[in-house]
């Protein structure tokens, strides 16, 4: 048995290293090479990134996941993995077999009255009580949902109502869709290389009947009706494709990437000769709509070559963004997390009645949370050098710090009061920050380009990193003290011995270390932030929403101090005190960009701004607890009684 | 009574409730800049003393709260009492001392901010050449006397005593300007409307424009348009009656004594003795995106005085800080063609920058001494 206990930490360590490592390992691809296809390098949002992403952030922004389910399998079953489509081999369907892609239910939608608007009420599938439906399905709806979104996208924001609110996400996602299927090949087409071929052949006869009709001379009519007819089909194509996928010819400008339509119609100014990439694209379209995997894993394989002679670095980065992709590393830092959180609870719960238990359970935890915490660690590096930027550029990459942060400090901790609470505190902030970053990235793309003013790393690497490292702080403060509140009233945990005072003794002391941590850091987070300010806007301070903010996490930290310093609170008040802290964090953090006003604000949230009142109302709850007078905690009834 | 005083006064409990307070402050000062815009919440609840209340539209006014003043001004005082009660020299104290030098440092350089800084703009097409700025929300008529071909005589008269109407007399100026009708904001149009009445004037154009009074403006991106009538006087008798608007784009002209004035009522200016030349304002996108990458203005300073001459390039993040002023890239024309540069003149502006120095050592140190302090009793133990 004590063997079993004292290995028991270790095998965990093993399972879930195992895990990671296996998901790291390269995967072989499929024979037809989708994955090597997913890798290629295009411009999308100002920034290169692989077909992969592109495939990936469409579908967060239509169907909220990152690929497609197959098949249907109830949620209890969770052994079993239902097959899937992913990203990548979604994103071929839609260029390249656009009816299947048409039959694939992707488009979700939830408001009722939407679904009784549009008569769809016997259509669609439904997965977890949610309805999606394919786009043949709403083809024929597209015109009233459009004439809908125009009228709700006049109202502002904040005043659209729900329906209004699905209505125009799913009217963006369509337009999304829509975009995405002729971003490659025109619209209903079946054999791009025969239609450029086509292209080529009408060009020279169509251009001069086109400059004789100029001239005013006489002109072969008929030439110029079928070289119209088909250069209209790339014209529409090159107003309306997503990506750039086409890299620059001239190599000297490198961010001069075009869209297939644009660069088909750049020949007639040329003379002729097709984009190489055009002529690749066109060989895949043919073979993967005919399933000829030899000659699609050519084409893949030849436009890569053909990239790496002038576009290596593109090649590489997409390389990298797509395996980044691939490994879903903040996924399995989030599983971590929560086992890791159940087993250090579990460890604190047993301190008194199986102390042994209770010490493997707490090793186990701790064992975990360094895992999780080099995995979390490995994910936010990889993004930065990605995205070539400190760590926090958005609120996306805001969650994943704060995380990272909560989970060093609550490392910290248990390496000092070897007691379990530091590992719960790490697992619960590093599990719940993470899910709140997997929500934010149903957006988009969460790695967009800076805007002017923020497209400064110096700033980003100074001010931003310190703020987030004291709503950080303040976060693990408040998360102690509801630990503190919960165990002291509900166990007697608080009164068992640890080192050379009893638990709830180092819990103060831990809860008033970390509030002196966050102050340093809000404080000089707020200062630098301010004269951030002043270098790009010419004022130190202007009572900006999200500076109150920061003002406020930097009052309320300075209040606790002088407060305990003053004896007028002492280890409950303290508790009380930071989990009000939580609050106050939580309003900076969330809070101020639902106001919707300021330089900082990014838009309005109403789903976030549910759970952040649910997330007020369960601390205030937590503080009303607290409030019980003592001879209420079971902890402190022990204590009266020996 | 007086030791009670004195021990309210210098106790760490007043500045809990002092900090308490605070918070609650700033916290209602951010919801009110929904309903409020950001200016008049900064004036009401930052930049006063109290936060009144006019119950049901009365001209009532009534202290409900204190506001940004109050609150600094108490907590000044609570910190400076009890550092003289409490303070005695030593090696423990040095961090409390250095954060909370650094924080009266901050709250003084705001305060000197708030009375001493002034901002204005500076709006430059390309190619043009520039000796002053112009104040963004304060006017004055300025009366300019063109007769010569190399320099024009300005005098101007501030905004503020066109708001007091009446007469205005000053010495080198010919005749004096009778103040008819003044207001601080106001809207002009061609067809007249609710509330509209037509403007009368005797001379210079504005005859049949209709014009009406609005409030102070208080959303942020706007400003107050003021426009009022003038009569001038002289001895001999009127020249006639004059619009002056923020509105109009070109000046009132007239001859007297066989001199040409100008009439304008326009934003304040500040003079430079230098002159800065717009070379070049580039607006750049990232590739495929209309998503701005950065704005910058290639300037030229030239400076007769000195015979100094030199390129600039200012951009977002990176001032050009001359000559006591600082020049930020703030906005610019929509066709790309012209910049607008904000220059602020504030003396005090590095104070954040020590502040923050201070107040960091100061808690590096203290807390550091705590840790090491919690460190050595724990391995004691």
């Amino acid at each position: 048995m004590k063997a079993l206990l004292k290995a028991l930490p270790w095998l965990f360590l093993a399972l879930f290293a195992t895990e990671i490592i296996v998901v790291m390992l390269p995967k072989k691809d499929s024979a037809m090479h989708t994955a090597d296809f997913g890798r290629l390098p295009v411009l999308l949002n100002g920034r290169i990134q692989p077909f992969d992403s592109v495939a990936r952030n469409s579908l967060l922004q239509i169907r909220s996941t990152g690929d497609v389910p197959l098949e249907e399998v109830p949620s209890w079953k969770f052994w079993h993995h239902p097959a899937k489509l992913k990203s990548t081999d979604w994103l071929l369907e839609v260029f390249f077999k656009p009816d299947i892609a048409d039959s694939r239910p992707i488009f979700l939608i939830h408001h009722p009255d939407l679904i009784s608007e549009l008569k769809l009420g016997d259509k669609g599938v439904e997965k977890s009580g949610l309805r999606y439906y394919t786009f043949a399905e709403l083809e024929n709806r597209l015109a009233e949902i459009s004439a809908q979104a125009r009228t709700a996208s006049a109202i502002e924001d904040a005043n659209r109502t729900t329906y209004q609110k699905q209505l125009l996400k799913l009217a963006n996602g369509l337009l999304l869709y829509q975009r995405l299927k002729s971003s490659i090949q025109p619209e209903d087409t079946h054999n791009f290389a025969e239609l450029l071929a086509k292209f080529q052949a009408a060009l020279p006869a169509g251009l001069a009947a086109l400059r004789a009709q100029q001239a005013g001379q006489q002109f072969d009519e008929a030439a110029l009706k079928r070289f119209s007819g088909l250069a209209q089909q790339f014209d529409e194509q090159a107003n309306f494709a997503y990506p750039l996928t086409v890299p620059p010819t001239d190599p000297a400008n490198k961010d001069a990437w075009l869209n297939v339509g644009a660069s088909v119609l750049s020949t007639l100014r040329g003379g002729g000769s097709l984009a190489p990439a055009v002529s690749f694209f066109a060989r895949m379209a043919t073979a993967y709509g005919h399933d000829e995997a030899a000659e699609f894993n050519s084409a893949v394989s030849g436009y890569k070559n053909w990239l790496l002679t002038g576009f290596a670095r593109e090649v590489a980065k997409g390389r990298s963004e797509f395996y980044f992709n691939q490994i879903k590393v903040f996924l399995h830092a989030t599983i971590i997390y929560l086992v890791a959180f159940m087993l250090a609870a579990g460890a604190l719960l047993l301190f008194g009645p199986a102390p042994q238990l209770s010490e493997s359970l707490r090793r186990s935890a701790f064992f975990l949370i360094g895992l999780a915490f080099v995995v979390h660690t490995f994910g936010l590096i990889y993004r930065m050098v990605l995205e070539g930027r400190p760590p926090v550029t958005n609120l996306y990459s805001s969650a994943i710090f704060i995380g990272w942060g909560a989970c060093g400090l609550g490392l910290v901790l248990e390496r000092v009061y070897k007691i379990g609470l530091g590992s719960a505190v790490a697992g619960l902030a590093g599990f719940v920050t993470l899910l709140i970053a997997h929500n934010l990235a149903l957006g988009g793309d969460t790695m967009e380009m800076l805007r002017a003013v923020l497209d400064t790393n110096f700033w980003l690497a100074t001010h931003v990193v310190c703020v987030t490292l004291g709503y950080a702080a303040t976060f693990v403060a408040g998360t102690l003290a509801l630990a503190y509140i919960v165990l002291g009233v509900f166990t007697p945990v608080l009164a068992t011995k640890a080192g050379t005072a009893n638990l709830g003794k180092a819990l103060a002391n831990m809860v008033y270390a970390i509030v002196c941590f966050a102050t340093l850091f809000s404080f000089v987070g707020t200062v630098l932030g301010g004269i951030w300010a002043d270098q790009s806007w010419g004022r130190f301070w202007g009572w900006d929403p999200k500076e109150n903010g920061a003002l406020l996490i930097v009052i309320w930290n300075a209040l606790i101090l002088h407060a305990r310093w003053g004896g007028l609170v002492r280890d409950r008040g303290l508790m009380n005190l930071a989990i009000f802290g939580n609050i106050v964090t939580a309003f900076s953090w969330f809070g101020v960009n639902m106001l919707g006003i300021g330089l900082h604000s990014y838009g309005f949230m109403d789903a976030a701004f549910k759970w952040l009142m649910l997330f007020n109302g369960t601390q205030v709850c937590l503080i009303l607890l607290g409030l019980l007078p003592v001879r209420r905690w079971r902890s402190f009834q022990l204590v009266q009684k020996v | 009574m007086l030791t009670k005083l004195y021990k309210i006064v210098t106790s760490l409990r007043l500045t809990v409730v002092l900090l308490a307070l605070g918070l609650v402050l700033v916290f209602w000062g951010t919801l009110a800049q929904v309903n409020l815009g950001l200016y008049r919440a900064q004036n009401d609840f930052f930049r006063s003393f109290f936060i009144y209340w006019a119950p049901g539209g009365s001209s009532w006014r009534i202290p409900i709260f204190p506001a940004g003043y109050a609150i600094g001004w108490l907590l000044l005082i609570n910190l400076f009492a009890a550092h003289f009660r409490y303070y005695q020299p030593g090696k423990k104290k040095y961090g409390i001392a250095m954060i909370h030098l650094g924080v009266v440092l901050l709250l003084f350089g705001q305060l000197l901010t708030d009375v001493l800084s002034t901002e204005s703009m500076l709006h430059m097409r390309h190619g043009e050449t520039k000796n002053y700025s112009e104040a963004s929300s304060q006017y004055e008529l300025a009366v300019i006397d063109t007769t010569e071909a190399t320099t024009d005589k300005v005098v101007a008269i501030p905004a503020g005593r066109l708001a007091k109407l009446g007469e205005i007399n000053q010495a080198d100026m010919p005749f004096s300007i009778r103040v008819q009708t003044y207001y601080k904001n106001s809207a002009l149009v061609e067809k007249t409307g609710p509330g509209y009445s037509e403007i009368a004037v005797t001379a210079g154009f504005g005859a049949g424009i209709w014009w009406r009074e609005l409030p102070h403006e208080t959303v942020m991106d706007r400003r107050d348009m003021p426009s009022g009538i003038v009569e001038l006087v002289t001895p001999q008798g009127s020249l006639g009656t004059f619009l002056i608007s923020a509105y109009l784009t070109r000046p009132q002209e007239f001859t007297h004594n066989g001199r040409r004035y100008q009439l304008a009522l326009r934003g304040e200016r500040f003079y430079k003795p230098f002159t800065l030349h717009l070379l070049e304002f580039k607006h750049d996108k990232y590739p495929g995106t209309d998503i701005p990458k950065n704005f910058s203005s290639r300037v030229r300073i030239e400076r007769p005085a000195t015979g100094e001459k030199r390129e600039v390039l200012i951009y977002m993040n990176n001032p050009l800080r001359y000559d006591g002023d600082t020049y930020y890239q703030a906005s610019f024309d929509p066709d790309n063609q012209g910049t607008v540069l904000q220059v602020v003149h504030n003396p005090s502006w590095l104070t954040p920058y020590f502040s923050c120095v201070l107040v960091g050592l100061g808690l590096l140190v203290q807390f550091g001494t705590h840790l090491v302090g919690f460190a050595k009793k724990r391995k004691v133990a």
